[in-house]
């Protein structure tokens, strides 16, 4: 069973043996992620609207923009969608076409649920990590400064900010920068304790390895999976936190629009029969945060099996 | 012919805080390990025998500097490791190697076996071509009885002994002079073991290494060690050559614990004599006073509660702990 010295050598010369590649565990975890068809469908559809957000531009027959003004005070008759007068999902309340809005939308929707996440998986894994790592009084006042951090009501901080300095989408990521680190650095942190006793570790400390390469090498690698699969489901709740924010009028700032924004707009006109101007935002808003929390749901099976 | 490591009086303490207490009460000290001294010769085989919690682990963590130690030294080629900085500790650690009990815990498996071998030669040797480093990876690989075409291999995909192999080929491409076995082939299967054992006596004879083996089966370390210590409760009771230690050991600890291992023999095993020990290993936050092992000792005398035992040589590098020490013969296992 176990080729010994004499075995190797009877083959031949070893080093001339093709390399067999190895099958790593992200190999594994990417063969049983598409056998999960829930999640497969649901990074299609994630594909399909990350294409509209980028591409949708080019179909549309007016400038986002633009305001129809033929069609101001007829919007109920006339801004109805369809698909000879261009105007596919119709017109909002101000005559402008809300398919090239809804494009926009969804676009700056997805940037602030990914700037957040690629915020906490960068910041928080590596402040987890390091507190972890290090351990004792490190780790308790980096670790306290998260829990002061935390224990601000953060929507109140955001609010007051984009009151103060105005509102502009650079204070919203700024906000939202601000708060999606802190989760992920104590998962991150959790597990590095228990990674950091593997005898691995210790193998690399005995070896000489500086305490850098080893939260690099071999603790961020295998922290990797769980902060995977808690990124995309943070995108979905970024996406809502900047929906209510914009929802209640201080968020993205027109001319630019956000998911949230147009279904704020969308829920104002509701009641006059202008059912388009909130189901096509609401839509693509209900799609995205399904996609993510499907493909994330997907993602914790496929890297974690036991946990099933 | 000067040591190649000696160790004097090391001793290792953890703090312990009891759960719930105010930060500011003192914590326990466990004492781990306590004024441990020995010598290992160029080329030799140390074997560390004793029960579990006895600081086995410890004096190999603590000479390898993953624990640090809170007295004595360690000196290797005349530095002393236990007293260094961490930047100096750092230069000398690619002479002191270690091998893990649980050989998958010990790989990291989101690196290939190339990249798990090579790790030690890239950070002590930074410069080194990739070229050359897989060379090297390769001649070893071979050396430990693995075919090199799995270096892209993740460890997930090989067999128990075929990892520890994969640990013994990384803690063998620096050169080392030392070698630490912190209980090798304990969770491999018996067949296995002795695949490993053998590796390792080769490997140990023809590269000339020194090695400390910790293990508790006495049987394994009395095969591959040219001398024995034994250690009870984080202290030297006795050490001398592995076969005058396996046949006739002087402290009554080594004499229990070798009339211990069992004889593949009924009716010798039937018919020998054997001291039992009664009761469990001391608390080593509340070690007895005097001699730690007195309260399970069949020879007990009522002085020995007053003072520590001083290591005594009764000639030929044959050091024991107990003034009441008498030589008796015990069956020998293997032989």
């Amino acid at each position: 069973m176990f080729p010994n010295r004499a075995a190797v050598e009877g083959v031949g010369d070893a080093a001339q043996l093709a390399e067999i590649k190895g099958r790593s565990l992200w190999a594994d975890a990417r063969t049983r992620f598409f056998r999960n068809k829930a999640a497969v469908v649901s990074l299609i559809m994630l594909g399909l609207i990350g294409a509209f957000a980028l591409f949708g531009q080019f179909f549309a027959q007016y400038d986002k923009g633009f305001v129809d003004f033929s069609l101001i005070g007829s919007n109920a008759n006339k801004g109805v969608p369809s698909i000879e007068n261009g105007h596919y999902f119709g017109t909002d309340s101000n005559g402008r076409d809300l398919y090239a809005r809804v494009v926009q939308g969804t676009g700056i929707s997805l940037m602030v649920g990914i700037v957040g996440a690629m915020v906490a998986v960068i910041v928080g894994t590596l402040y987890g990590a390091t507190a972890g790592y290090f351990g004792g009084r490190i780790d308790g006042a980096m670790m306290r400064i998260v829990d002061v951090l935390m224990s601000i009501p953060f929507m109140f901080v955001l609010i007051l900010m984009l009151v103060i300095f105005g509102r502009s989408i650079f204070m919203l990521f700024l906000g939202i920068g601000l708060i999606s680190w802190l989760d992920m650095a104590r998962i991150a942190r959790g597990q590095t304790l228990t990674i950091k006793n593997k005898e691995f570790v210790e193998v690399a400390v005995a070896t000489g390895v500086r305490p850098i390469k080893i939260i690099l090498r071999h603790i961020v690698p295998n922290l990797l999976g769980i902060v995977i699969v808690y990124a995309t489901l943070l995108v979905p709740s970024m996406i809502i936190f900047e929906s209510f924010i914009s929802f209640l009028g201080l968020g993205v700032q027109e001319p630019n629009t956000s998911l949230g924004a147009l279904i704020n707009e969308g829920a104002r006109t509701m009641q006059f029969g202008y059912y388009w101007q909130i189901a096509y935002p609401l839509f693509f808003f209900v799609v995205t945060i399904f996609a993510f929390f499907f493909v994330g749901d997907g993602l914790r099976d496929a890297l974690d099996p036991k946990d099933r | 012919m000067n040591p190649l490591l000696s160790v004097r009086n090391l001793s290792v303490t953890f703090d312990v805080r009891r759960p719930g207490s105010w930060p500011w009460t003192p914590a326990m000290k466990l004492h781990a390990v306590s004024e441990v001294s020995f010598d290992l010769q160029p080329g030799e085989c140390l074997g560390i025998v004793g029960e579990s919690g006895s600081g086995k682990s410890t004096i190999a963590r603590a000479i390898v500097g993953t624990i640090p130690s809170s007295g004595g030294n360690i000196f290797f080629e005349d530095h002393d490791l236990a007293n260094m900085d961490t930047r100096q500790r750092r230069v000398h650690r690619r002479d002191v190697q270690m091998i893990f009990q649980d050989p998958l815990a010990a790989l990291n498996p989101r690196m290939t076996v190339g990249e798990i071998i090579a790790e030690p030669l890239i950070t002590h040797e930074p410069n080194t071509p990739r070229k050359e480093v897989k060379r090297r990876v390769g001649e070893l690989m071979e050396r430990v009885g693995l075919l090199p075409n799995l270096i892209n291999r993740y460890p997930h995909e090989f067999s128990g002994g075929q990892c520890q192999r994969i640990g013994i080929a990384r803690a063998l491409i620096l050169k080392p002079k030392l070698i630490i076995c912190d209980e090798p082939v304990s969770a491999l299967d018996v067949s296995v073991q002795a695949q490993v054992i053998n590796l390792l006596m080769e490997l140990q004879r023809d590269m000339g290494l020194s090695m400390i083996f910790i293990a508790h089966d006495l049987s394994v370390v009395k095969h591959i060690s040219d001398r024995i210590l034994v250690l009870y409760l984080g202290r030297v009771m006795e050490t001398a050559e592995a076969h005058k230690l396996t046949t006739a050991p002087e402290h009554p600890y080594s004499q229990a614990l070798i009339s211990s291992v069992p004889i593949p023999d009924p009716v010798l095993e039937r018919a020998r004599h054997r001291p039992i020990l009664e009761g469990e290993l001391p608390s080593p936050l509340r070690p007895p006073s005097g001699c730690v092992f007195r309260t399970r000792c069949p020879k007990v005398q009522p002085d020995c509660a007053d003072a520590k035992p001083a290591l005594e040589d009764v000639g030929g590098r044959h050091f024991v702990a107990c003034p009441y020490h008498e030589a008796q013969q015990v069956l020998v296992v293997n032989e």
